[in-house]
């Protein structure tokens, strides 16, 4: 048993775990609401725009979340108003704005002339937590999740009718709008653990996983919740033994998960 | 704290349910008008139907009529004042085909965001709600699937709960799109005593339909529309009260 607590006696995998745990706890329960809106695109593209703000904000020596967050809830914004008259399709909006600041993230990156200073922005550093970074990623934690907590009716029913919602006077655009905020936040804590690239992974695989698993809007947030934390625990076990990335370690074990419960429903319809 | 607090008017003395006048309007995204124009007056406590084809714009009028679209001209007054102000007192019924019914919700439930309107923020549905739920779904007679999922019901199921629903919120005025629309036998002898149950209680119905026959024994009055524009009724078909 020696072997399951060995990796833990060093603080950066204890600060690694515990971040760990706090991301896949957000990204799994904002991600159910994601997979159902069907916004998977929107989670990835919101990853990849807070690119720019956090190499302006780590060129300055600023606050990197701070910087993070001010460039993921612009592109939410930039995107809802680029495509409030549907002159320009919401799809579009996205890729444009995405790429325009991804490139611009990589524009300031080269101009700084140091890419590796920065593969811990795109791939991710979970072994490099701070406590400082865990209050952070707490408190974002804390808030998203009573965030979904307090307007879960409201959440459940502009996802599955924003018709009916319109009719009795709440406003879709403003639970739209304000989940696109969380969702910032969410992905500003998950670049840390995962990094850029590979965040959506967290807020996508575990969710449609449970997706396959259940009908029950409820019981799909706690298997999602539950396979993001043990993919990430097994994850952080695969990184520290064979001495491979954490954040690659993690996705892959959920990727995992995802095609094992694929494999279990398939078999299940040709019995039935 | 309600959705809309600033949404709720007195109603107006003797003022009709529904009013539009001269209404004009189209979908986002198409230049061609779906509404040309179009005005209709329904009196408290009656029952009128919206009849033509597909594409005439008994749709786009009951979405106007409802606050989901806004006409481009013309004026739209719910008992008496001016729209977007009587959340509580209106409910619409959508097209079955509108709605995502794979979505991973129960008919309970369904029928609960009904209620919704009348909790408003931060409010969870209490014993009452309750009550009034379980009441719809028995009126409906469809208490037995309660706890089953939409994904699993038939078409004539999924209409009972998309109405039990609309009857959960307790408006003034539904208004329905196609209720009868493609359903079997049983559920439309359901949503026929359910439509006579609304009128003995002075309840107010607009029902968009294409299904001509049984009219007269249903229905006050009837506004025939074709190509978003009101048509003179066919020769020899229902007309009722005046609905202009």
């Amino acid at each position: 048993m020696s072997w399951l607590l060995e990796p833990f006696q060093y603080a950066f995998m204890i600060n690694g775990l515990i971040a760990a745990t706090l991301v896949s706890l957000t990204c799994a329960a904002i991600g159910v609401f994601v997979v159902l809106r069907r916004m998977a695109f929107i989670g990835d593209a919101l990853a990849h725009t807070i690119l720019p703000g956090l190499v302006v904000a780590y060129l300055n020596q600023w606050n990197l979340f701070a910087g993070a967050i001010i460039a993921g809830i612009a592109t939410a914004l930039g995107i809802g108003w680029l495509s409030r008259r549907q002159e320009v399709r919401e799809d579009t909006a996205i890729g444009i704005l995405f790429t325009g600041m991804f490139a611009l993230g990589i524009l300031l990156i080269s101009a700084a002339r140091s890419f590796r200073d920065f593969t811990h922005i795109l791939f991710g550093n979970l072994l490099g937590v701070t406590v400082n970074d865990l209050i952070l990623i707490g408190t974002i934690t804390a808030t998203v999740l009573s965030a979904i907590a307090l307007f879960y009716k409201e959440l459940e029913l502009t996802s599955f009718d924003p018709t009916h919602a319109q009719i009795i006077g709440l406003n879709p655009d403003i639970v739209r709008y304000g989940l696109l905020i969380l969702l910032a936040l969410t992905v500003v804590t998950s670049i840390q653990a995962v990094g850029v690239v590979l965040t959506s992974a967290l807020l996508i695989t575990p969710a449609a996983t449970a997706a396959l698993l259940t009908q029950r809007l409820r019981r799909m947030i706690v298997i999602a919740t539950f396979i993001a934390l043990a993919s990430s625990l097994l994850g952080l076990y695969a990184s520290y033994y064979f001495g491979v990335s954490s954040g690659a370690s993690i996705v892959l074990t959920n990727t995992a998960c995802f095609g094992a419960a694929w494999i279990a429903q398939n078999i299940k319809r040709t019995r039935l | 704290m309600l959705y809309n607090p600033h949404a709720h008017a007195d109603p107006i003395h003797n003022a009709p349910a529904l009013e539009a006048r001269r209404v004009v309007a189209s979908h986002a995204g198409s230049p061609a008008h779906a509404l040309n124009g179009v005005s209709l007056r329904v009196p408290s406590g009656t029952r009128i139907a919206l009849v033509g084809p597909n594409g005439a714009g008994k749709s786009t009028l009951l979405k106007v009529a409802a606050g989901l679209l806004k006409p481009q001209s013309g004026e739209v007054l719910l008992f008496g004042s001016a729209h977007g102000i009587c959340h509580c007192r209106v409910a619409y019924l959508p097209q079955r085909g509108d709605l995502d019914w794979k979505f991973p919700i129960n008919v309970k439930r369904l029928v609960m965001t009904g209620r919704y309107v009348h909790l408003g923020w931060f409010k969870s549905p209490a014993r009452e709600d309750e009550r009034i739920v379980d009441e719809v779904l028995e009126r409906l007679k469809i208490k037995d699937l309660a706890e089953r999922q939409i994904s699993d019901l038939s078409g004539g199921q999924q209409q009972r709960a998309l109405l039990a629903r609309a009857l959960a919120q307790e408006a003034d005025l539904m208004l329905l799109d196609e209720p009868l629309n493609a359903v079997d036998a049983d559920t439309r002898a359901v949503i026929a005593e359910v439509l006579a149950t609304l009128k003995q209680q002075g309840k107010t119905t607009v029902i968009a339909t294409h299904d001509l026959g049984r009219l007269e024994t249903d229905f006050d009055g009837a506004l025939y529309l074709s190509e978003g524009c009101e048509v003179p009724p066919p020769p020899g078909s229902f007309v009722g009260i005046d609905v202009n």
